[in-house]
């Protein structure tokens, strides 16, 4: 399919068609009667309590445990009719306990699919340096390493290579930042999201945490007991209208406050500022102040970078004076995810606080009011995750 | 003990007065006897080799087929277990009748000592392999096959070099009791004067010598194969 080393952006559908899976003897079935589709390029979340067969719905997906009925199509074709062994060559493969080979090099530990499936040596080589640089290791300090020789977030990134290595349409990922501590985790999650914004795979992936499933997540399947689909939908319409108890149960109390981290402040509409530049005609400041969403004129400098809050003495003779009320704290980015712009407001005891671009210029005002307006919003105006990291 | 008997040969000059006549370490005796040694250890050596090597051989197929099959595990221990708990002079006399004087009684009941040894240490070998990296091998795609060959004997050789080590030295201990089957070994020379020092100093020490050469060996061999135990944390 590709004579080149790279082959990116073929991505697969899967769908799980009345998927069950029982085991002999066991009382009740581990996944009762599982339907949901997965459209291609999307990380779709397995997400749901100890016992509810989410990493068994995973497993069934590369036959590492067979299911007992219904079938389960990738890009349309039944996996029941694949030989195991081909079919999960075709599809990545990490787990949390990573499972890196203690005996080979990272090199070799990357190659393995690429091997299995007869590529040639440069090929093969070619694949492991690019994967390393994608994953944002050095490929010539890395290469000849053995996994005891890694730490834990490195191994991580070994792990999620060697899953890509052979550019697999279908990727499952098992709590695959399981097992590092929750600074690394947070950081692989941000490098797999940008990763993910460049090769567009087909995603299943489980966890157990649904603040992971919201962040990673283009689409969650909430799963209770027995493998019963509770909820598929998107992170935010399963903030905004949980589909039964359950789910708003396990979605948590905070499930308002949760929507705050999907979102950016550029996401959002922002008040407009009065602003107002010291020397300006007074008449013409009292005019954008009538004009603005706001009452309180802010200063700005030669930039356009807020300077603080302009007192009501600072527009009492012909021209703005620089008198300030009080300074322009706190300024809030772009770029900012929402949860954090509101606790930057909540921790300086203020309603609003201005907000500027990357080059610190003002771009307008975000408020508790804009933000309590914009959880009311429609989920549809909520980003991906991959758009949530630009 | 008519066997011993005729291993009986005449070594040593008893004049009176004489180290040798004192049944002393007499390093002149020595001296003038080694090459008298050569090929009973040249013979010892081969016996260790050529049991040590059927049995790796022996149980190693029974270790994949007990590996695919673990309800073999139980019967195939018991069965080596007995022949190991045998005392090894009643092997060599049992088997004379069936397979005769020579180095074939001898080979035979040496590599049925080895068996349970060897198979135990490669069942160790096998079922510590990190169940992570056998998932991830099969989730990737290896076929049963491929898991073993790549995945899960590489990463059991620490334990099966052990357990040929410890069958190997066993072996050369054992080997020196093959002679009362007629296959020869520095046995032969141990019992052929067991009251003189000097004898029993070179045939012991050549015993010795041949184990650690063994066991040196294996190391080295374990050292070439497990690179990767030896790789220094970053």
């Amino acid at each position: 399919m590709s004579g080149s080393p790279t082959a990116h952006h073929r991505a697969a559908t899967l769908e799980f068609r009345h998927a069950s899976k029982r085991y002999p003897r066991a009382t009740e079935a581990a996944i009762e009667d599982l339907s949901l589709e997965i459209p291609a390029g999307e990380i779709c979340v397995l997400v749901g309590p100890s016992g509810c067969g989410k990493t068994t719905a995973m497993r069934m997906v590369n036959r590492m445990i067979e299911m007992s009925g219904g079938d389960i199509l990738l890009d349309g074709r039944s996996i029941s009719e694949r030989r195991p062994a081909e079919l999960r060559r075709e599809i990545g493969y990490a787990i949390q306990q990573i499972g890196l080979f203690p005996h080979q090099t990272v090199a070799d530990n990357i190659a393995t699919v690429p091997r299995l499936l007869g590529w040639e040596r440069d090929r093969i080589a070619r694949r492991v340096d690019e994967l390393l640089e994608l994953t944002g290791l050095d490929p010539q300090e890395m290469r000849e390493r053995y996994p005891a020789q890694l730490s834990g977030g490195q191994r991580q990134r070994i792990g999620v290579a060697r899953a890509l290595a052979a550019d697999p349409p279908l990727m499952l990922m098992d709590e695959p930042f399981g097992a590092v501590d929750p600074i690394n985790r947070e950081r692989l999650q941000n490098e797999f999201l940008r990763l993910q914004a460049e090769i567009g795979k087909t995603i299943v992936f489980v966890t157990h945490d649904i603040d992971e499933a919201i962040k990673m997540g283009d689409r969650i399947a909430v799963l209770q007991k027995g493998g019963v689909l509770a909820q598929f939908a998107t992170p935010a319409d399963l903030l905004m209208t949980p589909a039964s108890p359950f789910v708003e149960d396990f979605v948590g109390a905070d499930r308002a406050l949760k929507r705050l981290a999907l979102q950016r402040v550029r996401d959002i509409d922002l008040w407009r500022a009065p602003i107002v530049r010291v020397g300006e005609p007074v008449h013409r400041a009292r005019a954008a102040i009538a004009d603005s969403d706001l009452p309180f004129p802010l200063l700005v400098d030669a930039e356009s970078r807020p300077v603080g809050w302009l007192s009501e003495r600072g527009l009492l003779g012909e021209r703005v004076t620089p008198e300030l009320r009080s300074r322009a704290t706190p300024t809030v980015e772009l770029d900012d995810i929402l949860r954090d712009a509101l606790s930057d407001l909540l921790t300086h005891e203020t309603q609003y606080g201005p907000v500027v671009d990357a080059q610190g210029r003002i771009a307008g005002v975000l408020s508790v009011e804009v933000i309590s307006h914009a959880l009311a919003a429609p989920a549809s105006e909520v980003p991906s995750p991959t758009e949530r990291l630009e | 003990m008519s066997v011993v008997t005729l291993a009986q040969v005449q070594l040593r000059d008893r004049s009176a007065g004489s180290c040798e006549q004192r049944n002393g370490f007499c390093p002149d005796w020595i001296a003038d006897n080694w090459t008298n040694y050569v090929d009973p250890t040249v013979r010892h050596a081969l016996l260790v080799a050529l049991a040590v090597l059927f049995g790796f051989a022996i149980a190693f197929g029974l270790a994949l087929l007990a590996h695919r099959r673990r309800v073999l595990v139980a019967p195939i221990t018991a069965v080596t277990g007995v022949l190991y708990t045998i005392p090894s002079l009643a092997l060599f006399l049992v088997l004379l009748p069936i397979t005769g004087r020579g180095i074939t009684t001898g080979v035979v009941a040496l590599t049925a000592f080895t068996l349970l040894i060897i198979f135990r240490n490669i069942m160790l070998g096998l079922d510590n392999v990190p169940a992570d990296a056998r998932d991830a091998a099969t989730g990737m795609g290896m076929t049963d096959r491929q898991v073993l060959w790549r995945v899960e004997l590489p990463l059991a050789v620490p334990e099966i070099v052990a357990g040929l080590r410890v069958a190997a030295t066993t072996t050369v201990g054992l080997a020196a009791l093959a002679f009362f089957a007629g296959a020869g070994g520095l046995g032969g020379e141990i019992y052929s004067d067991l009251t003189f020092k000097s004898n029993i100093v070179v045939a012991g020490g050549l015993c010795l010598l041949l184990a650690g050469l063994f066991d040196a060996l294996f190391v080295l061999i374990e050292r070439l194969m497990t690179r990767w135990r030896r790789a220094v944390p970053a």
